[in-house]
């Protein structure tokens, strides 16, 4: 049986992981909104952020009544601070999904652009950190956790790629600057989804360990790190 | 915060309340709603009156000379202090459960049976149930199963507890009051206990003294902090750990005072 204050917990643990799921739920359609030029849907993203944002400061509030009421300690104190955390992860990355659907609603006014096609892998690679982060958090899984920090350095080299084609496109065809921007907003978002999801994973491997692994990813692994340069 | 009138019905009501000892006054103008089937703390430091204030309940200040008190206490809508009410009939609907745990010298089963006796359960069948529902509601059934004609005061302090609590549900109580039900057990003993209460509330409106403020905050859903024989602020627990809106409040549950 668990005691009454486990049963907080757990309860904490389900609205975490919903509020993932409503997350993880907006950025794969906000991105289809983008592919299918659907400004229906966009609209959708973007007022489901409302629903982000309430769930993020229930949740709040209930981390803040556990520790006050609870003094949870050990693994337990770890995983409402780690909650704490990933809550202001998950909230940004609903309000960058957003974000991305506004330019979304934008561009399917205007004329089809050639490059969103070549957003389809960075998206992919975005998305399955999202997921893995938080499949790592349900399942205390460190190695997944390891696995989303890996991924990250492959979305940035990415996200310089898209840069560098956005600003060719521009040359070519310097009509369409304000349109490219947009594209550049797009992928800037899904980086820093990308780095919200690392943070989430860092703070599974917290949550796991008791091992604060921030601010030093290149002496966790050498070998990600020099071939970034 | 929570609202505490559409939260639940409410129990036990006291309006301007005073209580004398002699000539000192040891409660002033008391007035609270606890609400049915929650558990509320009362906390406070030495002397504050919450002891005093909980023992109004069933109006075990009674037996104490020279006592007397003023306004008005209502255990659903009856008012406790009016000439016709029936001690017993009252404490036997508000039951009580103290620091040190009082089993009698007597087996197990006898401690339990003795209130249903006394008013007047005679079959043994009936009374084996009422001892073994109320042993399972207090957690100790598991334990004591085998020995309930062994002498309560071969148990350990906090299954000496539980055995008074089920000894107190065993009259069958609406209301429990609790002073300081823990304070005398180890973290084991007392953890046993704090589940207990909040596997009772389905049942019963609990009202614990406690000198423990994280005891408060883990078990209950209100609290009542008093100060110097006043209520100084009442409210949902959550509130009053977070943010209570008293400075007094905020001093004595951060620790500088009391």
């Amino acid at each position: 049986m668990l005691h009454y204050w486990q049963r907080e917990i757990e309860n904490l643990k389900k609205l975490i992981l919903s509020l993932g799921a409503i997350v993880e739920e907006q950025i794969q359609r906000s991105m289809l909104a983008l592919e299918r030029r659907d400004s229906e849907l966009a609209d959708e993203v973007i007022s489901k952020d409302r629903e982000v944002d309430s769930l993020e400061i229930l949740i709040e509030e209930e981390c803040l009544k556990i520790l006050a009421l609870y003094q949870p300690v050990a693994k337990e104190l770890r995983f409402v601070v780690a909650v704490l955390k990933m809550n202001n992860d998950l909230e940004r990355m609903g309000d960058l999904a957003s974000n991305i659907a506004k330019r979304a609603r934008y561009l399917s006014r205007k004329e089809r652009i050639e490059i969103i096609e070549e957003f389809g892998i960075v998206a992919d690679k975005v998305q399955a950190m999202v997921k893995k982060s938080l499949d790592a958090l349900v399942n205390t899984d460190v190695n997944l956790a390891r696995e989303v920090l890996a991924a990250d350095d492959e979305v940035d080299r990415l996200t310089k790629q898209m840069l560098k084609r956005t600003i060719s496109f521009i040359e070519k065809d310097p009509e369409r600057t304000k349109d490219y921007f947009s594209i550049r907003s797009i992928s800037k978002n899904l980086e820093r989804i990308a780095d919200s999801a690392t943070n989430i994973a860092e703070d599974v491997v917290y949550l796991c360990s008791g091992e604060i692994i921030r601010h030093q990813s290149e002496d966790f692994n050498p070998e990600d790190a020099t071939e970034g340069r | 915060m929570v609202d505490i009138q559409a939260d639940s019905k409410v129990k036990v009501h006291v309006e301007n309340m005073n209580f004398y000892y002699g000539p000192v006054q040891a409660l002033f103008d008391i007035n609270l709603d606890i609400p049915e089937k929650k558990v509320t703390a009362l906390i406070g430091p030495s002397g504050c009156g919450k002891s005093t204030f909980l023992r109004t309940l069933n109006r075990m200040n009674d037996i104490i000379d020279g006592t007397r008190i003023e306004g008005k206490v209502m255990i659903d809508d009856k008012d406790i202090y009016d000439p016709m009410t029936d001690v017993v009939e009252l404490r036997k609907k508000v039951g009580m459960i103290f620091q040190k745990s009082n089993p009698f010298p007597k087996s197990i089963f006898d401690n339990i049976a003795y209130g249903p006796r006394i008013h007047g359960v005679k079959d043994k069948n009936k009374l084996m149930d009422i001892v073994e529902s109320c042993l399972i509601k207090s957690a100790l059934w598991d334990e004591v199963k085998d020995r309930l004609e062994k002498n309560a005061m071969g148990l350990s302090g906090g299954q000496q507890q539980r055995l008074c609590i089920a000894r107190a549900l065993a009259i069958n109580p609406d209301v429990v009051l609790m002073d300081e039900p823990a304070s005398a057990l180890d973290p084991k003993s007392t953890l046993k206990i704090e589940d207990l209460i909040n596997e009772l509330k389905k049942d019963y409106t609990i009202i614990i003294v406690t000198h423990n403020m994280q005891q408060a905050g883990r078990v209950s859903d209100h609290t009542a902090f008093f100060y110097e024989g006043r209520l100084i602020e009442f409210g949902a627990t959550e509130q009053i750990f977070t943010k209570p809106n008293q400075k007094q409040t905020e001093d004595y549950i951060t620790g500088r005072f009391g």
